[in-house]
């Protein structure tokens, strides 16, 4: 089995088909990356470096915008992503902040 | 070969895939009575108990009275009755006239003028089972595939649901379309950040156009309430399982669509689909809720996809789970009907997985039982969007 998937060679991101444990060096399609960080099975690594405010691309399409500098290696997640769709709390700056529900399992 | 399978041909020309006898609760207060009489006379006999009926007012008085009188004349239904309390709102003879208008035997009782549960329960019992024994007799015939309307659906997804289930259960799409059936995907919020896909496969500007729209008005009731989206969208578990966004999410979700099958038509809740292809239903992206919108509009079968795990059922369709996450087969083995978690390792193609599927399609369809029919799963809501009165 591979140890990631990319799905469109459009993507920044490859998806982690297994647990990898940070140091893991991956071939992809051509392209060398060394996992910075351990990356649960299921979840995202950079393919490379993709700047704060800068699309990520998953499926050839953007998933949200990076929340700061990610390095190629990374953990791609809720930590560094933000959606850009049904934000209302943008909007509302007298809301309360949400609290959230769950956080990603490490 | 020409691809179809056995169904129940009825009056009006539909075909069903299930033989039911209905058991129609008016309004929430009729709805323990409405079950009763589904139990005893199992499992021909299945109830729709919903927490609806009375205290509404406009769309979501239409929408429960819509969504009741579109179960009563569903081709899964061979006879009804009707379970009304005396005093609610919603009409037992509008839903009594649903059934007629397709050809059904239909019933009323109701507690108030039955003179309360026992004797309601007791009558009910009888004439359901009277219904069941006249609709017995009713024999599946050959019927074509384009005859068969998919409902499309996905829940508890991880990661797997967009790169296994989700292609799969796509290339069905695909396939059935391609012979002249018809599929329908609902959950607006779950196409958020993939409409672009599917709108530009509407074959008019108005379907895109009324696409964008519904999209729009579910992004901006969630601005209104001033929330962010991601408190519901992904979920918790989705989280977990690697998603990270709802666009992420939805561009996974969006798979089950297919790739080339032409978007003809989109739908208001519970509404009847009427074209060939694929429709988009707007339903909300609860599982229950969206399951009972689409059937309403008149599938037959359900392909629930799941990369967690779900047990969600229908009171009148099968609904059929597939799954690409092994440990989910595994642990969940009695809620899943099909694993095709061999695209993930590389040991089964998208193709073969696909072909799979499609043969379980047109079983469940000829009458094969499902693990959610098997556990007695008949989950059933209806959607509402304003408070109660």
């Amino acid at each position: 089995m591979k140890p990631v998937l990319v799905i469109s060679d459009r993507d920044n991101v490859a998806t982690a088909l297994q647990p990898l444990e940070a140091g893991r060096r991956l071939d992809v399609n051509g392209v060398v990356v060394s996992a910075l960080e351990p990356i649960p099975s299921g979840h995202k690594i950079a393919l490379r470096v993709i700047r704060a405010g800068e699309a990520v691309i998953k499926y050839g399409s953007p998933i949200g915008i990076a929340t700061a500098d990610i390095s190629a290696g990374s953990h791609v997640h809720t930590h560094n992503v933000a959606s850009t769709r049904g934000r209302g709390d943008l909007e509302a700056p007298e809301a309360e902040p949400q609290p959230r529900l769950a956080e990603p399992s490490a | 070969m020409s691809h179809g399978f056995h169904g129940y041909r009825r009056p009006d020309g539909r075909i069903g895939t299930r033989n039911h006898v209905l058991i129609v609760p008016t309004v929430i207060c009729s709805s323990v009575v409405a079950e009763r009489v589904a139990a005893a006379t199992q499992p021909v006999g299945t109830a729709l108990p919903h927490l609806a009926g009375c205290g509404q007012l406009g769309p979501d008085m239409r929408m429960t009275h819509d969504t009741l009188a579109a179960y009563c004349g569903h081709p899964n239904v061979g006879a009804v009755v009707v379970i009304a309390l005396g005093c609610e709102q919603v009409v037992a003879q509008i839903l009594a006239e649903a059934a007629r208008r397709h050809g059904k035997p239909v019933e009323i009782l109701a507690i108030q003028a039955e003179g309360g549960t026992v004797r309601t329960t007791e009558k009910g019992i009888r004439i359901a089972q009277g219904l069941a024994a006249q609709i017995a007799g009713q024999q599946r015939e050959w019927c074509d595939i384009s005859e068969l309307i998919l409902s499309l659906k996905c829940g508890g997804s991880d990661y797997t649901s967009g790169l296994a289930s989700n292609p799969s259960l796509g290339r069905v799409t695909d396939r059935l379309v391609s012979m002249g059936g018809t599929a329908v995907l609902g959950e607006i919020a779950e196409i958020m950040g993939a409409e672009h896909l599917l709108a530009s496969r509407a074959t008019v500007p108005a379907t895109a156009t009324k696409l964008i729209q519904i999209i729009t008005r579910v992004e901006t009731e969630a601005r209104a309430l001033g929330l962010d989206i991601r408190g519901t969208q992904p979920s918790p578990g989705n989280i977990r399982g690697g998603l990270t966004t709802i666009e992420e999410k939805s561009l996974g979700a969006t798979h089950k669509g297919g790739e080339r099958a032409p978007l003809e038509d989109v739908v208001g809740y519970a509404a009847p689909i009427t074209r060939k292809g694929l429709t988009v239903m707007d339903t909300p992206g609860l599982d229950v809720e969206s399951v009972t919108g689409m059937v309403g509009g008149g599938a037959q079968v359900v392909v629930f996809t799941t990369g967690l795990g779900t047990p969600t059922g229908n009171p009148i369709a099968p609904v059929i789970k597939i799954t690409g996450n092994a440990k989910t087969a595994r642990q969940m083995a009695d809620n899943i009907d099909l694993d095709v978690s061999g695209i993930m390792d590389d040991s089964e193609t998208l193709d073969a997985a696909a072909d799979r599927l499609f043969d379980e399609v047109l079983a469940v369809a000829s009458g094969r039982e499902t693990a959610a029919e098997r556990l007695g799963h008949r989950e059933f809501a209806i959607h509402r969007r304003n408070p109660t009165i």
